[in-house]
This record gives structure tokens, C-alpha cells and sequence, in this order.
């Protein structure tokens, strides 16, 4: 096997320590070509193609044999090979589909994963997909290709010569090939000039990335979506220099060892593009934040990064200006002094915070950004400003000659660099969502925002899917328990497919009751370990849009195979119990099984079976048991302490042809919702008493820690006002003072409280029982929870099936099961998943709601205050459970009289008083006039107040934007 | 800034092997002429020196000696200059206590000691340059060191470390790999009845995976067997052709 033993000893000095580590050189490394009889001997491979040995992957793909690339700088065929640099910076262009054949050097593979973690991931994801025809060669092994650093020679330099001599081999190494009849040739790509000089001296073909693309005939598209790297000679160009030099690493680390410097993360402020925060992490959990105010003292930082601040002379502090000031575009400079002029008169000394100034960037944060371009002025140009969608991301420069077929379309742009002479960052294109407003598009936008992984599933993916036909065998049916001949149903809402959970109750013989939660065997079909189960790990949660759902399982088995459809068998995991009729859980049995459920019903359908008393089927009077036990369990539940919190949440009613939202309907509960809630309960609960009991140190549970009580403030206060108690003590007690808030003549301030007392509360999360001591569950009172009942729409319940399968012997471990660390890093990112997940689903509401506006045109609304703020307050509408600002305070207008009392809390506007869950009237209107930020706006109409209300909607005929659109509505 | 890359997907280790590759080794019988028997190995960057005395009676307490077999006596020391920082070495840490028992454990397994009752074999190794796989080096040298000796033994002892990266198991680990800190099991085998002398494992592993790096570890004991056969075929080659003139 081991052909080539000179070995050549590499020392590392760091410090003291001398590092000995040897290098083995091999002749046993293939070049990557098939047709090559040099390496196909060598390779000792009967198959032309220059398959691997066993156990290792040299990239599925390999280079195809004859490459063609039109490119009008070099007609023959050619392989590419780029340096680092060119991998590290123009990864857009590598990924694209029409560049192929590339060869990947070992030296620059290594040097991409030291420099950039992202890229280096990008640049793998590249190199294994075979379509791609990307090759790795490990040229650092291999005798002909590896060179030694020379005297005086710094890595950087060694690394490019490395690279040249690959290069120069390849060449020779196919000149000599007999096959090759074509004059096969291998080009470098690089950007750095001195190394591409180099490069021609030593006779090799070598061309910038610029050039090469540029040359490409069939895709112009390409040069869009190079990046912009600064180059000195655009440096000269624009002399003027705006913005200080950002210090080198090394200084900025002396800076925070004196404390001369902080650390933090830069928070740039929504409203205000002159202004920001940065959050400095503190050592002892003390969080404290630095005023960043003015373009200069920004310096350059983005959203998110981690930057290195220092603090500014006391007499130069500043309070946060309360104006709100959006970027309008190119601005002469002095114009924005003059405006940072404005922010600093306006602030007064008393409420001055710690200011400072950005000095440095320890790590940028840069994402992809969604957005829309604003076209340049002139109408030739090709760079244009490209406003992001997020608020908090300054402009983007860009360079394109599609501009005007981009134009009201929502694109993708990254930042490539910010230099100091210019204005705004440079980035470049990456691709087009499509037109804005679509809803299509706007999904698709908000999925991106909320970093949602909804791409089709991989073939990959879709590989480890069970055969169709599927049939049950005899083999199965011997590990399982039948439970066929039970009357099993489910109940769910309307138009649900995915179907995760499914019911039976039964009398026995000696007059107890048997009770069965049956759960689709999701981890059947998933099974540890296979990019099936990766990828389900990685989307962590179905997200539930109003018009769309995005699944975490492939349809297959969410739809079908794992969903407990009536009248076909299905494979459940059940949890039985014996109970007695007054609900005290006797004996419980964990299984698998076989069922088959003999009706799928709706809420509203179960409640009709339970109260018509002409029904008495077996499935029907199951349903009367369980429901009979439900409310049992449910009083016990609440007399524990559990809460019963409320928040309005909407239903569209959507038109079948259009798609477009036509009616709002707040979703309405019922009895058996809460029945089938209260079972969902208990065998979550059992569940993860069996699991923690079993697995001590690796059971995935639930956790609500209760909220400190400074978060009650709020809430005690309102009560107050209404001359209501609420007490915070304990859940308990906040439960039994929330039942007892009854005012008479409002019966909607109790819901309201309820509103109230949910923002209070803090995330539940997922934690690895290893990993955490607390357990408890607030919001159910319950001492052990976790997620067992919804396999297919939820990643944890995937887990705990896997557990309980274990600790029943059903199944086998595996050891990512059994790490604690491995399992609480699954739980964070399924806390983040879960997390974004309901963003996007707010998002979802929020888009569905403009559109339901934009065709109602405006209404008049009553609703009720949610908060009152300094200059504001905010509405709710209960018809539509939809949230609003009702601002005081206008651009360029005069300002009413406003008095904020903190205490209680109150406004008073022009001598009328607001205080929280008063009445109030508001019109609703939809304010188009930001393209990328659409959002609904109240007006105040009762109580009327001079110069701040506006009048009732009938009489209303002052010019309004919205009114044409409103009347086309009306006519459809 | 991510760890080290120990083995990519090309199919290569840091230092250019392939996975089931061991590093180079060379080895010399009877280094010195004063001991009954003595062996200097290298693997890779790993020079390990071992020298065997005995049978010989019994030294210090008598009441040591066993009736029915020989005693085998073992130590291992680290010189100062073996590792990267220079550092004085006490005989007795708890390392090399370790170290010393497991050596003894082996070659009692292996060495035929009824032979030899109420005796002593001594067996000293030290390493001289340790860059990983320490035990199975100096397993490997006191063999050789034993053959040189003429002490009868069952078969000779290899012995190979095995790591267990990326779902595959790497053999003969250098220090690199096996200061990553994964899961690492020592194998010293018999090759021709393939019997276990010794196993030991630290870190943890799952069960799953054992079977695994046990064969891969028993192969490359195998490998190691080659080359030891051959230095001593040609070492006996050298002594018989030197007394045959």
C-alpha cells in the first residue's frame, strides 16, 4: 500500500514549544482525470472513472472528460483552478451551475477553513455535489506537488507558489498523457496580481476572476454576481477618505486587556440610521449599552457585529434622540453634518447616556440580505442602492446591468466590503425572489428573514422515504401490539392532513376505564443518523403559514404514511391507561402498535356526535367518556395552579380561485379542543416522567421557568386602574385573581388581562435533562413536561420517541442519543427553529392582514388600549386580533398637548384621559407609501378629540390615497 | 477558528496516511551487547529502546519468587527530552506506574514463564521520543527485545492504537490524533492465534462502533507483525552468516 516513505519533518515554533510532526509524501494520488493512464494504473481501478478506494469519498463527482466552457479568453478545454482568495471571496460565482469542472487544491481548502467557516461549508456543499464535476486534490501529500517554505518566504507566499506548482504539474502531468489529444489544459484563477504575474513568468495560463467570467459566452448574468473586492485603483479614484481606519486585531485586544476599549454587539436602532447601540457583554451577567451616535463615530459597523467601542469624554455624551430620521439616498456630505447637527441639538443634558465611538470589528455578522433596489438616477448607470427589507441594515451599493428589469422585484444582496472612502457598502447580486407584493414573493421573503429551511426536499432526502406500496408484514405485526379492533378516532381542526394524534376509551370488565393516546410512529420511518433524519433535525418544527405549510417531514409521511387517517392501518406508538371513572391513573402501558382509526373528525364534528343524543355508536360514546374525563382532569389541573392564558389569534377565510385573504374570523374553542388538549397533556407529562426516569442525564423535556416578577408590573398596575387585584405570588394564586377579575359591564376586560398576562411570561424551551436542574413547567403547573404527541410536525417528539422506544426495548440506541451535549446543542436549535417559526408565522398574519385591508379599504373599528406609551397607545381590535398604534405625534405637524403619567400608567392628550383597557374607536387604513414596508395605521375617531381624531368613516370625503383602491375592491 | 481536520474527505490524515495505514517503522535487534536481549524501534517519530535481562534467579526478596513459573519484571520510563518541553520524569507517576503494569500484563500472557520457575525476567523500555502510540511502541520494541533474549514465547506480541474520527476507525494514532481527545483503544495481539493480550480503551465509544475499531486495530497489528517477522528473520540472517564464518 505504501509506496513513497521520504518523510520531511515540519517544526511549528510557538513560544517555547518546538512541534515535530511528520509528513508523508504518496505517489498514489490521482489527478482527478478519468482518461489518464498514468493515474488509472496507478489508482489500480478496473473502472475508467477514478472511483475511490472503499471508505472514502474523493468528492462524488470528479471531473468530467471533456469539459466545455465558451469562454472567449481560452477556446480549448481547460479545468479551472482557483486560489484562495478567489474561493473565499467569489463563492457566489462557484456555486453557480454554469461553472463546472473545477479543481480545489488541498492548500486552498485548508486555507479557506481557516479563514472563513461559512465559505469553507459552501465550498464542501459545492465539491460533493456531483453535478458540479468539482475535484479535491490533495496536492500537499503528494511527492511531486509539495514544497517546502523557504528562508525568509511568509506562508501567504508559499501557499501561492504551492499553488502554482500544482498548477504546473497538472499541466505537464496531462501533456504526457497519450489520451490526451485535445490539449487538455488546467487555467489558475487568481485576483492577486503579483501572484498571477508569477504565474504567466513560469509559463502557466493564469487570468483574474474578472476576466475569466467576463470572457464566458451564454452568461452574462454571471458578472452581476462577482464581488466588488476593493481594489487600489478605485481607492485613488475617489480620494476623500469618510470614515476613521478600523485598528487591527492586536490593538484592539490590548485596548479591551486595559479597558480602554469594550466589547459588544452593534445594534443599529430601526428608526434612526444615525444612530445605534452596542450591547456590552459584562462578566458577571451585567449587560450595560453604549449610545453610538452620528455616521463617523458609527464607523462602518452593520447590524449584529461584534465591534470594539470606546467610550467618549463625559461632556460629549448625548441622550438618545427620539427623532425618527429614515436614509433618503446619496446626501452631500456637509448636508449630513448639518443633519447630525439637528440630532444633537435636540437632546438635552439630563438624560445623557454613556456615548462612545466605534474603533474596531472583531467579527462581522454579514447575512444575505432581502430587499429592493432603488435605481440610480442616471438612467446608463450601473450602480445602484439597494435598500434592505430589515430597517437596521444600512444601503447596499451594487454593481448591475439588469437594473431595470430588477426594479420593483425583491432580490438577494450581500456586502462584500465596506471601504473608508465610501458612503455606503459595496456587495453584489446574488438572485431574484420576484416581484414584490406577490405572495409568493413576500413568503418567500419572510422565510429568508427568518432563516426558515424550506428549499424541496434533497433526492438525498427523498432516498431514505419507504418504498411505495407500503404494506404492513407479518414481521411488523409480530413486534407491535394490535389494537385494530379498538374504536380509535381523531379529532383535529378542519382540512388538517398531518394527523399525529388519535384517541380510544373503552370500559373493562371490571368497570374502569382504559384510556389510549395514539401517536403516528414517526421515528419508524425516520431512522437515526440518515440525511432524512439530518435534515428533519435542521428544519426542527412545520411552520404554519396562512396559506402555506411548511413541512419538516417530506409530504409522503406527513400527509400520509405517519398520519392516523380513518380506516386505513397505521403504525402508532400508544400510551394506555387504566383509569377510573374519576380519573386516577391505575396502570399505564407504553407500546407500539398497529391501529386502525375508524373516524378522522373535526372539533366541531366530535361536539356535534357528544350532544346529539340520538348517536350512540362505540366511537361516539368514547367520545362522551373521554370528554367526561377531560373535564375532570382539567379542574384538577387548574386547581393546581395551571393557567388559562389567551391570546387573539385570527383565522383568514381565503378565496379558493385568488388566494387573497376575504374574511377574519378570531378562532373559536370548544369543548372537545380542550378535551383532546387535556389528553395531549397527560401523555406528554407520563411520557416524561417514564423518559426522565429511564434516562436521568439525556431525556429531551420541556421547561416554563416562571417569570421574575418585575415582569408583573405592568399587569398590576392596569388591574389597579380598574380597581382589580392581581396577585403574583405564585401561579396559583395569579390563576385564582385572574378567574376573579370580573368588572361588570365589560366582559372582554377579563380576556384582556389574560392578553396582558401572557406577554408577561417567559419562552418555554427544550433542554436536555442532563444539562439543567429546574424542570418545572409554570404555565401548567407541572413538575416534568415534555413533547411527545406531535412526531410529525415537531423534531423534539421525534426524540422522545426514540427514548421511550429505548426504555421499552422497542428499539435500539444509538450513541448521539446518549450525549448529553450533542442533545442539548439539538435542543437549541430547536428552541431557535421554534423561535423563528412563530415569527414567521406573526409575519405571515401581519402580510395577510395588509392584503385583507388593502381590499376592504377603510374601516372604523372598536377596540381596546393594550398599552399606553409616551406619545401613543396601542389598540387592540378583538374582531381581528389585530394589534395598532395610534400615534399623537406627527412629522411636521403640531403637536398636541401630551402628559405621560408613569404611575398609573395614563396619557392625557389635550385634556382627555386614556388609560389602559378603555374603549376606544379607530379607523383603519393601510399606508402604502413604503413599498417594502406596507403597514396598517390607526386613526383615533372616538373619543373625539379637536385637531388629533379624525372623523367617522361615512362622512369621511378628505383626499386619501387609499380611496380609488377601496372602490376597485368594491366592484370585484 | 475550527480544530484540526484529522481525516478529510478525501480519505487522508493530517500527516498523509490513509486510515488504515501505519506509520513507518524500523526497527534493529541487539543494540547492546552487555543485556541479554535488547531492540530499538521507531514508528513514525515514536523511538522507543528496550532491554530484557533474565532468566535469571530471583534478586531482593526471595519470597517474591513463584513456585510454578517465572516473574516477569517490568519498567517504563520517559526520557527528559522525549516530549516537546523538557521535563524531569520520576520513576513511580502514576502514568507510567500504569504504563508499567499493563507492559507486565502483556508479556506475562505471552512470554511461555513456566518454563522458568522460581525466576526473574526483567524487561526495561523507555521511550526516547514520544509523538503517540507510546505503549504499543514499547510493546512492540520488547518483543523484539525478548526474541534477541532467546526467552521462548507463544507468538510475538503487536500491539497498535486505534482512534475512532468521522465514523472510521484510524490506525496507529500520532500524537496529533490522539491529543483531539476521541475515543482511543490500545490492542496488543498474539497474530497467529490472533488471541488478546491486552485491551484498553479510554474515552468513551459506543458500543456500536467496537467492533469496528477492534478489527481495524487487529489488522493493523497484523501489518505491525510483517515488519517485526521481517527484522528479525534478517537480524537472524545477519548473527548466522557473522557465526557461520
Amino acid at each position: 500500500m505504501l509506496k513513497s516513505k521520504s518523510f520531511i519533518k515540519k517544526t511549528r515554533s510557538g513560544g517555547v514549544l518546538k512541534v515535530v510532526r511528520e509528513h508523508y509524501l504518496r505517489d498514489d494520488i490521482l489527478c482527478g482525470w478519468a482518461p489518464c493512464e498514468e493515474c488509472g494504473s496507478r489508482g489500480g481501478c478496473a473502472t475508467p472513472t477514478p472511483s475511490p478506494s472503499p471508505g472514502q469519498g474523493q468528492g462524488p463527482g470528479g471531473l468530467t472528460d471533456n469539459p466545455h466552457t465558451d469562454s472567449q479568453l481560452c477556446p480549448q478545454p481547460h479545468y479551472l483552478l482557483p486560489d484562495t482568495n478567489v474561493v473565499l471571496h467569489q463563492i457566489d460565482i462557484l456555486e453557480d451551475p454554469a461553472i463546472q469542472n473545477v479543481v480545489i487544491l488541498q492548500t486552498v481548502l485548508q486555507e479557506v477553513r481557516h479563514r472563513s467557516a461559512p465559505v469553507y461549508k459552501r465550498i464542501k456543499d459545492v465539491i460533493n455535489n456531483p453535478e458540479k464535476h468539482f475535484y479535491t486534490f490533495t496536492n500537499e501529500h503528494h511527492k511531486d506537488t509539495y514544497i517546502e517554505q523557504e528562508q525568509g518566504e511568509s506562508a501567504n507566499d508559499r501557499n501561492d507558489r504551492a499553488i502554482r506548482i500544482a498548477v504546473k504539474w497538472y499541466n505537464e502531468h496531462l501533456k504526457k498523457s497519450h489520451n490526451n489529444t485535445q490539449q487538455l489544459q488546467v487555467i489558475l484563477i487568481t485576483n492577486d496580481r503579483k501572484n498571477k504575474e508569477l504565474a504567466v513568468e513560469d509559463g502557466l495560463v493564469a487570468f483574474t476572476c474578472d476576466e475569466y467570467v467576463k470572457s464566458l459566452v451564454g452568461n452574462p448574468e454571471l458578472v452581476d454576481r462577482l464581488a466588488c473586492v476593493s481594489d487600489t485603483a478605485n481607492d485613488i479614484e475617489s480620494g476623500k477618505l469618510i470614515f476613521r481606519e478600523h485598528l487591527p486585531l492586536s490593538k484592539i485586544q490590548q485596548g479591551l486587556k486595559s479597558n480602554h476599549f469594550l466589547q459588544g454587539t452593534f445594534r443599529a436602532n430601526r428608526d434612526n440610521y444615525l444612530e445605534a447601540t452596542v450591547w456590552i457583554h459584562g462578566e458577571e451577567g451585567e449587560n450595560k449599552d453604549i449610545l453610538i451616535q452620528g455616521l463617523k463615530n458609527l464607523n462602518r459597523a452593520v447590524h449584529e457585529d461584534v465591534v470594539a467601542v470606546e467610550l467618549l469624554p463625559k461632556e460629549m455624551w448625548v441622550a438618545p434622540s427620539a427623532v425618527v430620521l429614515q436614509d433618503e439616498g446619496q446626501v452631500e456630505a456637509d448636508d449630513e453634518d448639518e443633519r447630525e447637527g439637528l440630532l444633537k441639538t435636540v437632546t438635552a443634558k439630563t438624560f445623557s447616556k454613556p456615548t462612545g465611538r466605534v474603533v474596531g470589528i472583531i467579527k462581522r455578522n454579514w447575512r444575505p440580505y432581502c430587499g429592493m433596489i432603488s435605481k440610480s438616477q442616471i438612467k446608463e448607470s450601473t450602480r445602484h442602492l439597494f435598500t434592505p427589507a430589515d430597517r437596521r441594515i444600512p444601503r447596499i451599493r451594487i454593481e448591475t446591468r439588469q437594473s431595470s428589469a430588477l426594479e420593483n422585484q425583491r432580490i438577494i444582496v450581500v456586502i462584500d466590503a465596506w471601504p473608508r472612502t465610501s458612503r455606503y457598502p459595496n456587495g453584489h447580486f446574488v438572485r431574484s425572489l420576484g416581484n414584490a407584493g406577490d405572495k409568493e414573493t413576500e413568503t418567500e421573503v419572510l422565510l429568508l428573514e427568518h432563516d426558515v429551511p424550506h428549499q424541496p426536499f434533497s433526492q438525498a432526502v427523498l432516498s431514505f422515504l419507504p418504498k411505495m406500496p407500503w404494506v404492513i408484514t407479518e414481521e411488523d405485526l409480530k413486534k407491535r401490539m394490535d389494537l385494530r379492533y379498538l374504536y380509535i378516532c381523531s379529532v383535529d381542526p378542519p382540512g388538517c392532513t398531518d394527523i399525529d394524534d388519535a384517541l380510544h376509551c373503552r370500559e373493562l370488565e371490571n368497570g374502569n376505564l382504559e384510556v389510549g393516546v395514539h401517536i403516528a410512529d414517526v421515528s419508524h420511518f425516520i431512522r437515526p443518523g440518515n440525511a432524512l433524519d439530518q435534515e428533519s433535525a435542521n428544519r426542527g418544527t412545520t411552520v404554519y403559514l396562512c396559506d402555506k405549510r411548511i413541512d419538516m417531514v417530506p409530504e409522503l409521511l406527513s400527509s400520509n404514511l405517519c398520519s392516523l387517517r380513518s380506516n386505513v392501518e397505521r403504525f402508532a406508538f400508544s400510551c394506555i391507561w387504566e383509569m377510573t371513572h374519576n380519573a386516577e391513573i391505575l396502570h399505564t402501558v407504553y407500546t407500539k402498535s398497529v391501529i386502525n382509526s375508524k373516524a378522522s373528525l373535526t372539533y366541531a364534528e366530535a361536539q356535534m356526535r357528544i350532544d346529539d343524543e340520538s348517536m350512540n355508536d362505540e366511537v361516539t360514546l368514547g367520545l362522551r367518556r373521554l370528554n367526561k374525563l377531560a373535564k375532570i382532569l382539567k379542574k384538577r389541573r387548574i386547581d393546581n395552579g395551571a393557567l388559562t392564558l389567551s391570546s387573539p389569534e385570527v383565522r383568514f377565510h381565503i378565496d379558493s380561485e385568488t388566494h387573497d385573504p376575504i374574511d377574519l374570523q378570531t378562532k373559536e374553542l370548544k369543548e372537545t379542543n380542550s378535551m383532546v388538549e387535556e389528553f395531549m397533556l397527560l401523555a406528554n407529562i407520563s411520557v416524561a416522567q417514564k423518559i426522565y426516569e429511564e434516562f436521568s442525564e439525556c431525556a429531551l423535556l420541556r421547561k416554563h421557568p416562571a417569570p421574575p416578577l418585575s415582569n408583573y408590573d405592568i399587569l398590576v398596575k392596569a388591574a389597579k386602574s380598574k380597581n382589580l387585584d392581581i396577585q403574583t405570588d405564585s401561579a396559583k394564586a395569579l390563576a385564582d385573581s385572574l378567574d376573579n377579575a370580573e368588572v361588570p359591564g365589560s366582559p372582554y376586560l377579563n380576556t384582556l388581562l389574560r392578553i396582558l398576562t401572557t406577554r408577561c411570561m417567559m419562552q418555554a424551551v427544550y433542554f436536555c435533562s442532563g444539562m439543567d436542574t429546574d424542570f418545572h413547567h409554570f404555565g401548567l403547573a407541572s413538575p416534568i413536561y415534555t413533547h411527545f404527541t406531535s412526531p410529525i410536525r415537531r423534531y423534539s417528539d421525534v426524540i422522545v420517541h426514540r427514548l421511550l422506544a429505548v426504555a421499552i426495548s422497542a428499539d435500539s440506541t444509538y450513541p448521539d442519543l446518549m450525549d448529553k451535549h450533542k442533545q442539548q446543542a439539538l435542543c437549541n436549535n430547536l428552541n431557535y427553529r421554534h423561535k423563528m417559526a412563530q415569527y414567521s408565522q406573526r409575519a405571515s398574519v401581519a402580510f395577510h392582514t395588509q392584503l385583507f385591508f388593502k381590499n376592504k379599504g377603510i374601516v372604523d373599528e372598536v377596540g381596546y388600549i393594550l398599552f399606553v406609551k409616551k406619545n401613543a397607545i396601542v389598540v387592540l381590535i378583538p374582531k381581528f386580533g389585530l394589534e395598532g398604534t395610534v400615534l399623537f405625534e406627527e412629522k411636521g405637524k403640531q403637536s398636541p398637548k401630551l402628559y405621560y403619567n408613569q404611575e398609573v400608567p395614563s396619557l392625557t392628550v389635550e385634556g382627555t384621559m386614556f388609560n389602559m383597557f378603555d374603549k376606544v374607536t379607530v379607523t383603519i387604513t393601510l399606508d402604502a407609501s413604503n413599498v417594502q414596508h406596507q403597514k396598517i395605521r390607526m386613526a383615533l375617531v372616538d373619543p373625539v378629540i379637536p385637531g388629533v381624531s379624525v372623523p367617522r368613516n361615512t362622512s369621511q370625503k378628505n383626499t386619501n390615497v387609499e380611496e380609488p383602491e377601496m372602490k376597485k375592491a368594491k366592484l370585484n | 477558528m475550527a480544530g484540526m481536520e484529522l481525516f478529510s474527505d478525501q480519505g487522508y490524515r493530517v500527516d498523509g496516511r490513509k486510515s488504515t495505514e501505519l506509520r513507518k517503522i524500523q526497527a534493529r535487534m541487539g543494540v547492546f551487547a552487555q543485556a541479554d536481549g535488547s531492540a530499538y524501534i521507531e514508528q513514525g517519530n515514536t523511538k522507543a529502546l528496550a532491554v530484557v535481562y533474565g532468566p535469571h534467579e530471583v534478586r531482593g526478596a526471595r519470597s517474591k519468587a513463584l513456585h510454578d513459573k517465572a516473574m516477569v519484571n517490568c519498567q517504563y520510563s520517559m526520557a527528559t527530552f522525549s516530549t516537546g518541553e523538557r521535563k524531569r520524569r520520576p520513576h513511580g507517576d502514576r502514568k507510567s506506574s500504569e504504563m508499567t503494569l499493563h507492559l507486565k500484563q502483556t508479556f506475562e500472557a505471552a512470554i511461555l514463564t513456566q518454563l522458568y520457575p522460581r525466576s526473574q525476567i526483567d524487561i526495561y523500555v523507555q521511550i526516547l521520543q514520544a509523538d503517540g502510540g507510546n505503549y504499543c511502541a514499547c510493546v512492540n520494541a520488547a518483543t523484539l527485545a525478548v526474541i534477541d533474549a532467546g526467552i521462548p514465547m507463544r507468538d510475538y506480541v503487536c500491539a497498535c492504537s486505534t482512534g475512532f474520527v468521522e465514523d472510521t476507525p484510524l490506525v496507529d494514532l500520532s500524537y496529533i490524533e490522539e491529543s483531539a481527545g476521541g475515543p482511543q483503544v490500545a490492542l496488543a495481539l498474539l497474530p497467529k492465534s490472533q488471541q488478546i493480550a491486552l485491551l484498553e480503551m479510554n474515552s468513551r465509544l459506543h458500543e456500536d462502533h467496537l467492533e469496528k475499531v477492534v478489527d481495524a486495530a487487529a489488522k493493523a497489528c497484523g501489518d505491525v507483525y510483517a515488519v517485526l517477522d521481517r527484522v528479525v528473520r534478517e537480524h537472524v540472517q545477519e548473527v548466522t552468516t557473522l557465526v557461520g564464518e
